[in-house]
């Protein structure tokens, strides 16, 4: 994500860093080229000229040129600059008490609205309530279906009516909502062109026949400059609540999540980060503009973390480790953690300055794969004490993973390893060594961080 | 194989006959149409009240095909050009420089065969990819039409078995336009269904087998090798094979269509672009400086959601709708 903006970004300042004193002509040069990023982002071209004026404004003012570090304060200025172009954050839904809420999906062919309806049905329901998905696009071949299997995926009904027009569908739908209970209604419109005056007809229609309680535009992220076009049309057509970004797992540039809240006014309420029905998350104008500006995103990765991991379990493994009694089945367990919480690659982007040096880089997701085959290839006394695995039981784990002695061997030595250093960090009274390439204060505050949950975990065990 | 070149030479006249005919011009008009009044209008805006080129016509002749996802660099140099030519007189009154702009974006675009590289012994294969909802589909719907429409026998491989439901929206197409469709289950190995579909292709001796493919992220890596092995299947089945392999493009993409041509070129060696969704508002600008960066050329453009929507790309009829 952002892999191009980053990286170009990342060179201007790289550049104005690296200068004791900025003075105003420098500034000036660093912006035109952060101009020019924006730009190649497909960022709308009248938000990159406001925004620009408005950096530029705050940049070449004396408490910047004086500062110490006045690189850093640029990058500071563009930073907030971009989050309140994004912002401010809302990625609630306004439930109607007692009644029924009606989520209206409206957008461009192609942009996601099916998938996307999908996944917000699936959100809703982990939140207790009970959706039901309508099938009001009669337009494309095989979209009824398309929602029904989803909906099946999910377990979530899916209200449908052949031969009947869309808006008659909706009025079905709300009826069928109401006489089974359901307190969430997603409506999935057709895709349009927004300057199809009959489509656009319909879905005025079924705005004031079913009154949603809110309107989406879902956009696909990768959308150029039109991007803004369509919401603005959407926009003075329907009166929409907000947006949903699509597609922000591949390389999009950013430029649609930059300009669609500046254009139309509205808050983009969720973001699509991959083809999986649970990849549906809360927009944060915060760590978004972090994420641009290659940062990372520490606090995503923290909830990511916890959404996956015990807290039991996470106490019964540090008792282990201090003990030293760690075994390969434990070390299993992490990696399928870790896995659970998403691809390597979109992880270590979250990871502050990883992000720009895994810039065109490959993970090899098969070697997490090679050591889970070769761990469960292993009997559970040789998991336990892998000490005894030697020649002969090497030569079978290898054989029975599809890998090599070597692999074996390498996966052994490493585990080895860690369980020393882990011992060493026991021993230590428990003191945090940062990560290589940390900055000190990170490094202390993460410490502490960890300090006190550990706390919070041995109070929670009493 | 006497009958088939005939019908090829058949396809190229037609094709010619077609860009010259004033219909399938007109239609491509109509559908650039809000493009071109924004971008005209604003020109003309312009030129209303300077003579004279000045430094600021430069300058929004710059916001305009900005605007238009031209992306920075092709509209820098372009800029440049016209910036030379006037200040070598070349060009003095600001209504030249617009069709000095549309000279040069239509020789950016030409000396390209666009023409589908058909196999001199049947089947011909053409292979289809492109990301999420590009309209992949629908595009294949319309160019299996074209084939129909010159007496071909065209069979459909339906190996999107990813999405939701898109067998099935492959399947209803196939009645509408008449065409024969190998389908599997959802799930189903993409590269067994293409198997299956050569084998079936080959037993009824069909003319042209189009290969459906699941829409993928140009960033996934995992997926983008499932497609090589797609494509891998199909060599090894009939030599030469895939002819054409097509990558829709939607047209209100943004610079990000580059980096689209770009991994789709290395994972499958793609041979032309399929322009979709010619008919909203600013419209596939981003083809217009793709040159710069990657030499691929557009094949057919989609301008509706009918089956016939579909015409050969013309450069200059291009250009001239977008700018006329």
């Amino acid at each position: 994500m952002f892999e191009s903006i980053t990286g170009s970004l990342d060179t201007i300042f790289n550049k104005l860093r690296g200068k004791g004193r900025l003075t105003e002509e420098n500034i000036k040069d660093g912006l035109r080229e952060v101009r020019i990023a924006l730009l190649e982002a497909d960022t709308n071209y009248a938000v990159v000229k406001d925004f620009i004026q408005k950096v530029t404004d705050r940049a070449v003012g004396d408490d910047v040129i004086r500062s110490v570090t006045p690189g850093q304060q640029i990058v500071k200025i563009v930073h907030d600059e971009m989050e309140s172009l994004m912002g401010p954050g809302d990625s609630t839904i306004p439930f109607v008490d007692g009644g029924i809420t009606i989520l209206m999906l409206v957008g461009l062919q192609g942009s996601g609205k099916t998938t996307t309806s999908g996944k917000l049905a699936s959100l809703i329901s982990s939140k207790g309530r009970r959706p039901l998905l309508v099938a009001a696009d009669i337009q494309r071949p095989a979209a009824i279906e398309q929602l029904q299997v989803l909906g099946k995926q999910l377990n979530i009904p899916v209200f449908s009516e052949k031969g009947v027009n869309p808006v008659n569908v909706c009025k079905g739908a709300i009826k069928f909502a109401k006489a089974n209970n359901h307190d969430v209604v997603i409506l999935d419109t057709a895709g349009r062109l927004h300057i199809d005056q009959k489509l656009m007809l319909e879905l005025k229609e079924i705005n004031s026949k079913v009154k949603p309680t809110q309107i989406y535009f879902v956009c696909d992220s990768m959308t150029g400059q039109d991007a803004v076009n369509s919401a603005k049309e959407f926009n003075a057509q329907l009166c929409l609540n907000g947006v949903i970004l699509t597609k922000l797992d591949g390389d999009t540039r950013g430029g649609a999540a930059l300009s669609i809240k500046a254009v139309t006014g509205k808050p983009i309420k969720f973001v699509g980060m991959g083809e999986k029905l649970d990849k549906l998350e809360e927009f944060h104008p915060d760590r978004m503009a972090s994420r641009i500006l290659g940062m990372g995103d520490v606090v995503s990765l923290v909830e990511k973390a916890q959404k996956v991991i015990d807290e039991e379990d996470a106490a019964k493994l540090e008792k282990k480790i201090k003990q030293g009694s760690l075994t390969l089945d434990d070390f299993l367990n992490q990696l399928q953690q870790i896995k659970r919480m998403g691809p390597l690659k979109e992880i270590m982007g979250m990871i502050p300055g990883l992000g720009k040096r895994m810039k065109g880089m490959q993970i090899d997701e098969k070697q997490m794969q090679n050591v889970e085959a070769i761990i469960h290839s292993m009997t559970r006394e040789e998991r336990i004490h892998p000490d005894i695995i030697e020649g002969n039981r090497k030569n079978r784990i290898a054989n029975g993973s599809g890998t090599n002695v070597l692999d074996v061997s390498q996966l052994l030595k490493q585990f080895k390893q860690m369980k020393k250093m882990f011992k060493q960090f026991a021993g230590n009274g428990g003191n945090f060594m940062p990560p290589e390439g940390m900055a000190p204060h990170d490094a202390m505050k993460m410490s502490r961080k960890l300090r006190s949950k550990r706390k919070k975990v041995k109070r929670k065990k009493r | 194989m006497g009958w088939f070149s005939k019908k090829k030479s058949h396809i190229q006249k037609r094709g010619n006959d077609e860009s010259k005919s004033p219909s399938s011009f007109q239609r491509l008009r109509k559908s650039l149409e809000k493009t071109r009044a924004k971008i005209s209008s604003k020109f003309k805006n312009i030129a209303s009240f300077r003579k004279k080129i000045d430094a600021g016509v430069l300058e929004k002749l710059e916001e305009i095909l900005l605007e238009s996802d031209v992306g920075v660099v092709p509209t820098t140099r372009i800029i440049q050009e016209i910036r030379n030519a006037w200040k070598s007189k070349e060009i003095e009154e600001t209504s030249d420089v617009y069709d000095f702009l549309k000279d040069k974006l239509k020789q950016g675009l030409k000396e390209r065969d666009v023409s589908i590289r058909m196999s001199s012994v049947p089947p011909t294969v053409i292979m289809v990819t492109g990301i999420n909802g590009a309209g992949k589909t629908t595009s294949i719907a319309k160019l299996a039409n074209l084939f129909i429409k010159q007496g071909m026998k065209v069979m459909l491989a339906a190996s999107d078995t990813f999405r939701a439901a898109a067998a099935e929206q492959l399947d209803i197409w196939s009645k509408r336009i008449g065409s024969d469709i190998v389908k599997h289950q959802t799930g189903a190995d993409p590269a067994a269904v293409t198997f299956d579909a050569l084998e079936a292709c080959l037993k009824r001796k069909m003319d042209v087998l189009i290969v459906d493919t699941a829409g993928r992220l140009h960033t996934h890596d995992n997926l983008m090798n499932e497609l090589s092995k797609i494509k891998r299947v199909i060599s090894k089945k009939i030599e030469n094979a895939p002819h054409e392999v097509l990558m829709v493009l939607d047209a209100t993409t943004g610079q990000n269509a580059i980096s689209q041509a770009k991994l789709f070129k290395r994972a499958v060696d793609i041979t032309g672009i399929f322009l979709s969704k010619l008919d909203g508002t600013a419209k596939g600008g981003v083809i217009l400086g793709m040159r710069d960066e990657i030499d691929i050329p557009v094949k057919f453009i989609g301008i509706g959601e009918g089956a016939e929507d579909i015409q050969e790309f013309d450069a200059d009829k291009f250009v001239d709708a977008l700018f006329d």
